[in-house]
C-alpha cells in the first residue's frame, strides 16, 4: 500500500466516525444543519491534516471477541472490588493497611501496558502510579488487594487478549 | 416486560446513591491522597455505571441511550487518566505514600 | 427515585468541596476538583431525566471533557512552576 492510499484510508476512518457522532448527536435532519455538519467534519480533517496526524502510526486495539469477554471480566473484579472498598469505608475503624509494590508487565507493547495500568487503576482499592521498564507501581488500599493482584490474573488476561 | 426493566433500573439508580454516597464519605474519612484516591475511584467506576446504566434502561431504545452510553464510555476511558496523572504528579512532587497499618495521626503534610 | 439521586450526588459533591477546603496538600484539592466534575456529569444526567429535558445530556458530555481536560492542564501548570526535575523525568526516559 502506498503512503497516499494510506493517509486517504486513514482520513476515511477518522471520517465516518465524525459523520456518525454529528448525525446522532443533533438528531436534526434539516438541509442547513447536515451542511454545517459537513464543514465541520471536512474542517476536522484537515487540521488533522495540518497537524501531520496521518503520517503517524495509529493506535488501535483489535476489537473483538477476546476483549468484550476481558470487559465482562473487568467488570466481575470492578464489582467484587468496590464490594470490599465500600465495606472498608463505612466500618467504622477504617481497616485499611496501604501497600506499594511493583508489578511485571508480560507484554511489551504500549497498548497493552496502558490497559493494564488503566484496568488497575479502574479497579477500586488498586491504583497504578507509574510505568517504567515494563513495570508498573501499584499501590493497594489493604494486603488482600494486594496480593489478589499478584497473583498476575489481569497480566496473563491482557497478554491472552492479542494470541492469534 | 416493562415493570421487570422498571424495577431494575430503580436497584441500579438506589445502589449507584448508595455507592456515591459512600464514595464521598471515604474522600472525606480517609487519612492521606492515595487512599483517597480509592474512594474517589469508587465513584468514578461503580457509581457511574450504574447510575448511567439505571438511566439507559429507563430511556430504552432512544438517541437518549446512545448518549448515555457515550458519556459512560467517555468517563471510564477518562477517569483512570487523570487518576494515573495526578498519582504520578504527586509521587514526582516527593509525596511519598505510606505503608503498612493505619495510624490515627497519618495525614500527609 | 431520580430525587433520591440527586440528593445523594449533591451531598457526595458538597462532601468533595469539603475535602477541597480541608486540603492538605494541592493534589488533595485537585483531586475533589475532579470528583466534583464527575458528580457533576452524573448530576446532569440525572437531572435530564428529572425533569425530561434530554437536551441536559449535550451539556453533560461538554462537562466530561472539560472536566477532563481542566485536571490535566492544571496537573501541568502545577508540574511547570515545581521546577524542572519533575517535568524531566515524566516526559523523557
Amino acid at each position: 500500500m502506498s503512503t497516499a492510499t494510506r493517509t486517504v484510508a486513514r482520513m476515511l476512518a477518522l471520517l465516518i466516525p465524525l459523520v456518525a457522532a454529528w448525525l446522532l448527536w443533533s438528531g436534526l435532519y434539516k438541509p442547513l444543519l447536515l451542511g454545517l455538519g459537513v464543514f465541520s467534519c471536512v474542517l476536522t480533517i484537515y487540521i488533522k491534516y495540518r497537524m501531520d496526524y496521518f503520517q503517524t502510526e495509529v493506535f488501535a486495539l483489535q476489537f473483538g471477541r477476546r476483549l468484550v469477554a476481558y470487559w465482562f471480566w473487568l467488570s466481575w473484579e470492578v464489582v467484587k472490588s468496590s464490594l470490599d472498598v465500600a465495606r472498608i469505608i463505612v466500618s467504622p475503624s477504617l481497616p485499611i493497611s496501604p501497600r506499594v509494590m511493583t508489578i511485571k508487565a508480560s507484554s511489551k507493547n504500549p497498548v497493552d501496558q496502558a490497559t493494564l495500568a488503566n484496568s488497575i487503576t479502574l479497579t477500586p482499592g488498586t491504583l497504578a502510579l507509574d510505568v517504567y521498564n515494563n513495570e508498573i507501581a501499584v499501590h493497594a488500599l489493604t494486603e488482600a488487594g494486594a496480593d489478589e493482584l499478584a497473583k498476575g490474573e489481569m497480566d496473563r488476561r491482557i497478554l491472552a487478549l492479542r494470541e492469534k | 416486560m416493562t415493570i421487570v426493566l422498571d424495577i431494575l433500573s430503580w436497584i441500579m439508580l438506589t445502589a449507584g446513591g448508595v455507592f456515591v454516597f459512600i464514595g464521598g464519605l471515604g474522600a472525606l474519612r480517609m487519612p492521606n491522597l492515595y487512599t483517597r484516591m480509592h474512594a474517589a475511584s469508587l465513584t468514578d467506576t461503580m457509581a457511574a455505571v450504574l447510575i448511567i446504566g439505571g438511566i439507559m434502561l429507563q430511556a430504552g431504545m432512544t438517541l437518549a441511550t446512545i448518549k448515555l452510553a457515550t458519556i459512560l464510555l467517555f468517563l471510564l476511558f477518562t477517569s483512570p487518566t487523570a487518576s494515573n496523572a495526578l498519582a504520578s504528579a504527586a509521587i514526582l512532587s516527593g509525596l511519598k505514600p505510606e505503608e503498612g497499618p493505619l495510624r490515627r495521626d497519618g495525614d500527609a503534610e | 427515585m431520580y430525587y433520591a439521586v440527586t440528593i445523594a450526588t449533591l451531598i457526595t459533591m458538597a462532601m468533595a468541596l469539603g475535602r477541597a477546603l480541608l486540603g492538605p496538600t494541592i493534589y488533595d484539592r485537585l483531586l475533589a476538583a475532579n470528583m466534583f466534575g464527575t458528580k457533576t456529569v452524573l448530576l446532569l444526567s440525572v437531572v435530564a431525566f428529572l425533569y425530561g429535558r434530554p437536551d441536559f445530556l449535550d451539556l453533560a458530555l461538554v462537562y466530561a471533557l472539560i472536566n477532563f481536560i481542566g485536571v490535566i492542564a492544571v496537573l501541568e501548570f502545577i508540574r511547570e512552576r515545581t521546577g524542572g526535575d519533575g517535568a524531566d523525568k515524566a516526559t523523557g526516559e
